[in-house]
């Protein structure tokens, strides 16, 4: 039944998709031609409140913290699986207890056999948490499924975070200096705030939600990180060929003509990259949920605010275009321009 | 923009399908992928996470192959001077020098130049550096300082972890696991990869144990219980033995009379009279002789089989063993007995491994994962596909077969590299798939405007593409550099996600650059638009 019903839809769909191409059905138009949204305005009350949670997220990152996984701060992660019915979780926690390993923390992951452990590190070195394992696994015997173990000792937990840490600022310099080279210094700088301002927003979220803090959160702030700047730049790109062409526009209305323009292409790859990541987060397991949240808080929700809101702004207070105003040249025929390049 | 010469454009399809093809070999059943030339063996790797198996780091000893380094270098004093004649006072290891303090001043000149033939100069004969083993000096009034010099010890240390690898290989292999991985990682570490090893509780064993063997004799003239309270004899120590056998204490030889390194073969078998289970050995000649000599020398009394400071058994010599075989028998389990057999026909370390990471991912787990990294797959195609048809129409199509083209040559790219493709590295790939599509919106959208600039359609169409390339090129470097820091900081997962997004990021440049141009200029060139359907 659930067969046909699903290809009942995809042929609905195909059929709809075939009209389209033939032209029986008009295109979709998420964004109207020609738009004329006064962004720039918009930046009065886009920087107070990007300032004020940015506070507030630094504020969350000091006194409510992260939930660092064990990849950072060591210890033991063990997911099993209750081999027949679900999993007694009062009864496990209470075996569990019984070994003295400290900070034990059960909680039920994915279906409801499925329970996952952590132990926090245990004192004694790298030895004590091979020890605790052990015990676990003499406790809990076989009646449950071994699915996953991860044992992280002090040491590497250390050197994870420092090369996490490091890793986030060397990918923030690397793609300043390309910017920097391919731009003038402002735009660099510009699209530094702006992600800066997306990676703290996102430890916010993290913070609020308590979200696994782990490797893998490394690589989704990285993601973001290109994702936003992926986006930052396809503006920047648009506000210097607009630089360019209009000598003697303000730089207010250039920025909004730039950020209009380039408004169908970034809702468009919006709402593509929700589609992938929706996809993921639905259906793509608990091991990746966390990896595909932060995505989804960070890509959607802020970067694309940050590359309309903050990113694009900020250059009328860093100072671009200035200098052309100064100088007082003649504003050349648009049209002309154009030509001469194609 | 759209114009491409007829080489142009095949060079652009050839690689294309050739890029693509290499991804075909992933799809043949085991025998038909053996087959093939051994260039064409070329598959993806399925992480630790995706096919189950146990990943185990492990760090070697360092200190304590430093403090075995200070310890040869102080028998080798005690060895040279007692050679030469000379005499001698306070010879010990003190922090990271070995001091030794020569009784008359004359003996000190002739000391030291044969102290100085102990330090060997370092990186053999083509790559001298000038640098030596030991830095020796002498503090005056006769004391003399032997340093092993930073050089020598990190060389030695590398030996270590070299002979270590060697080591863990052979023991790994004698678990009979299928296709084991060991790696040097950094300069002290030792990552093992067991795909498909569910409970490595045994593997784990059998690598905690520095497996050091030693026939010693029983010292005689003492009994433990006094070593206990006072000081055991100089030349002797107090050992203990296995847990089962109640940690009974031992006073123990401190000289070898033969050791592991002597053994040309263990076999686990069983005792014939008692039928317990038991490690069966073979000495080489130099082993056998020795053993010979001192089991006639010492018949009568006991001796000591020690493994990594734990007396195994001591049995009493009945009568000479001149046969250069043996037994231990020590109340093992036959699965004792089995990696006790093992551990010996490996070798010992040369010093203990420590394992400092372990993760592991059952079966089960990895199988759920494939599958639903699949169905995430190819539902977020589905929509994205989807979306891409209502929007663009007929250039949706294009877009949808550009980007299905790009996925598969990710794939191919996988396979060229014999990469590992990880549950993030499935999620870098779904992302591709955004970033791919994203790059087809931006030269639409970049040809919607032309168009209502007023432009004709086939100028629209090259200064769109003309125009977004530009833009494309800018937004995926930068995306690309977050890629390649993740690849060099991350380890594991995170580094198969940087994987797969790299390689997409470059993929997708192709594709947009050439693959979506050269459709859009067939069908330029078949139906000469008048409009621009978009």
């Amino acid at each position: 039944m659930l067969y046909v019903i699903a290809a009942v839809v995809l042929a609905i769909i195909a059929v709809v998709c075939v009209l389209v191409v033939i032209g029986v059905i008009p295109h979709l138009r998420l964004v109207p031609d020609d738009t004329k949204f006064d962004f720039m305005r918009f930046r009065r009350i886009s920087f107070p409140i990007s300032a004020a949670l940015s506070v507030l997220a630094v504020f969350l990152y000091f006194y409510h913290g992260l939930n660092f996984g064990i990849d950072f701060v060591g210890g033991t992660l063990m997911e099993v699986q209750a081999k027949s019915g679900p999993a007694d979780l009062a009864k496990m926690r209470t075996t569990l207890n019984g070994l003295h390993l400290g900070e034990v923390h059960l909680q039920q992951f994915g279906g409801p056999a499925d329970v996952l452990i952590r132990i926090s590190q245990q004192p004694g070195g790298e030895e004590a948490q091979q020890a605790a394992v052990r015990k676990v696994r003499e406790a809990l015997g076989d009646e449950v499924d071994y699915r996953r173990v991860e044992v992280v000792g002090p040491r590497v937990s250390t050197e994870l975070l420092a090369y996490g840490t490091i890793g986030l600022m060397l990918a923030i310099v690397a793609i300043l200096v390309y910017l920097w080279f391919r731009f003038e210094w402002q735009f660099a700088l510009g699209a530094m705030i702006a992600n800066v301002h997306d990676l703290v927003l996102t430890i916010g979220f993290m913070s609020v939600t308590q979200i696994d803090f782990d490797l893998t959160s490394i690589a989704a702030l990285l993601t973001i990180l290109g994702y936003s700047l992926n986006d930052t730049v396809v503006i920047y790109d648009r506000i210097r060929e607009m630089l360019r062409r209009f000598k003697r526009m303000s730089m207010p209305d250039l920025l909004n003509i730039s950020v209009n323009s380039t408004l169908s292409r970034s809702i468009i790859t919006h709402v593509t990259v929700t589609l992938a990541l929706l996809a993921l987060l639905l259906f793509g397991g608990q091991a990746i949920h966390s990896f595909t949240a932060t995505m989804m808080f960070g890509v959607v929700l802020v970067g694309t605010y940050t590359s309309v809101f903050i990113a694009s702004p900020i250059l009328i207070y860093l100072g671009v275009g200035t200098s052309r105003l100064a100088q007082g040249e003649p504003e050349p025929e648009a049209k002309s321009t154009t030509k001469a390049k194609v | 923009m759209l114009y491409f010469s007829r080489w142009k454009a095949a060079a652009v399809l050839l690689t294309a399908l050739i890029v693509c093809l290499f991804a075909v070999p992933n799809f043949f059943p085991e025998r038909t992928f053996q087959a093939l030339p051994k260039w064409a063996q070329r598959q993806i790797v399925l992480g630790l996470d995706l096919q189950g198996g146990s990943h185990i780091l492990l760090e070697v000893d360092a200190n304590a192959v430093r403090k075995e380094k200070l310890q040869s270098l102080a028998d080798d004093v005690l060895r040279v001077l007692r050679e030469a004649r000379i005499p001698f006072t306070g010879r010990a290891v003190r922090g990271d020098r070995v001091e030794v303090r020569i009784t008359r001043e004359a003996d000190l000149p002739q000391a030291l130049s044969k102290l100085r033939e102990l330090s060997q100069p370092l990186g053999g004969l083509l790559s001298a550096t000038g640098q030596r083993s030991i830095e020796i000096t002498d503090s005056g009034g006769g004391l003399i300082q032997l340093r092993p010099t930073d050089a020598a010890l990190t060389e030695r240390i590398r030996q270590a972890v070299e002979q270590s690898i060697q080591i863990v290989d052979r023991r790994v292999n004698e678990l009979g696991t299928v296709e084991p991985s060991i790696q040097r990682q950094g300069v002290d570490r030792i990552l093992v990869q067991v795909p498909g090893l569910q409970d490595p509780t045994r593997l784990k064993e059998l690598l905690g144990k520095t497996a050091k063997l030693t026939f010693r004799l029983v010292d005689v003239t003492g009994s433990p219980d006094e070593a206990l309270q006072g000081r055991p004899p100089p030349d002797s120590e107090l050992l203990y033995g296995t847990a089962k056998e109640g940690k009974q204490p031992y006073l123990i030889k401190k000289q070898v009379m033969v050791s592991g390194e002597d053994l040309t073969d263990a076999q686990p078998g069983f005792d014939q009279r008692t039928s317990e289970p038991i490690v069966t050995f073979r000495f080489n000649n130099n082993g056998a002789r020795r053993f010979a000599q001192v089991t006639q020398e010492n018949v009568g009394r006991p001796f000591a089989i020690v493994l990594d400071n734990e007396v195994i058994s001591a049995p009493v010599i009945r009568e000479p063993i001149l046969g250069g075989s043996g037994q231990i028998s020590g109340s093992f389990s036959v699965e004792q007995a089995n990696d006790l057999a093992i551990l010996l026909r490996a070798g010992a370390l040369p010093a203990p491994l420590t394992i400092i990471e372990e993760r592991t991912v059952g079966p089960g787990l990895g199988q759920d994962s494939i599958a639903k990294g699949k169905l995430a797959s190819y539902v977020g195609s589905l929509m994205v596909i989807v979306f891409m048809f209502v929007t663009y129409g007929i250039f949706g199509l294009f877009a949808n077969v550009a980007v299905a083209i790009n996925v598969a040559m990710i794939f191919g790219v996988l396979s060229l590299l014999n990469a590992t493709l990880t549950l993030p590295g499935i999620a870098g790939i779904v992302l591709t798939v955004g970033i791919a599509v994203d790059s087809n919106v931006l030269i639409y959208e970049r040809i919607r405007e032309e168009v209502r600039h007023g432009k004709t359609p086939i100028t629209a169409i090259d200064a769109g593409f003309t125009r977004a390339l530009a833009t494309i090129l800018d937004s995926n470097i930068t995306t690309f550099i977050a890629a390649a820091v993740l690849f060099f900081i991350g380890t594991g997962p995170v580094r198969g996600f940087a994987v797969t997004l790299g390689i997409g990021i470059v993929t997708t440049v192709f594709t947009a650059f050439t693959l979506t141009r050269l459709i859009v200029a067939w069908w330029v060139r078949m139906w000469r638009p008048r409009t621009v359907p978009i």
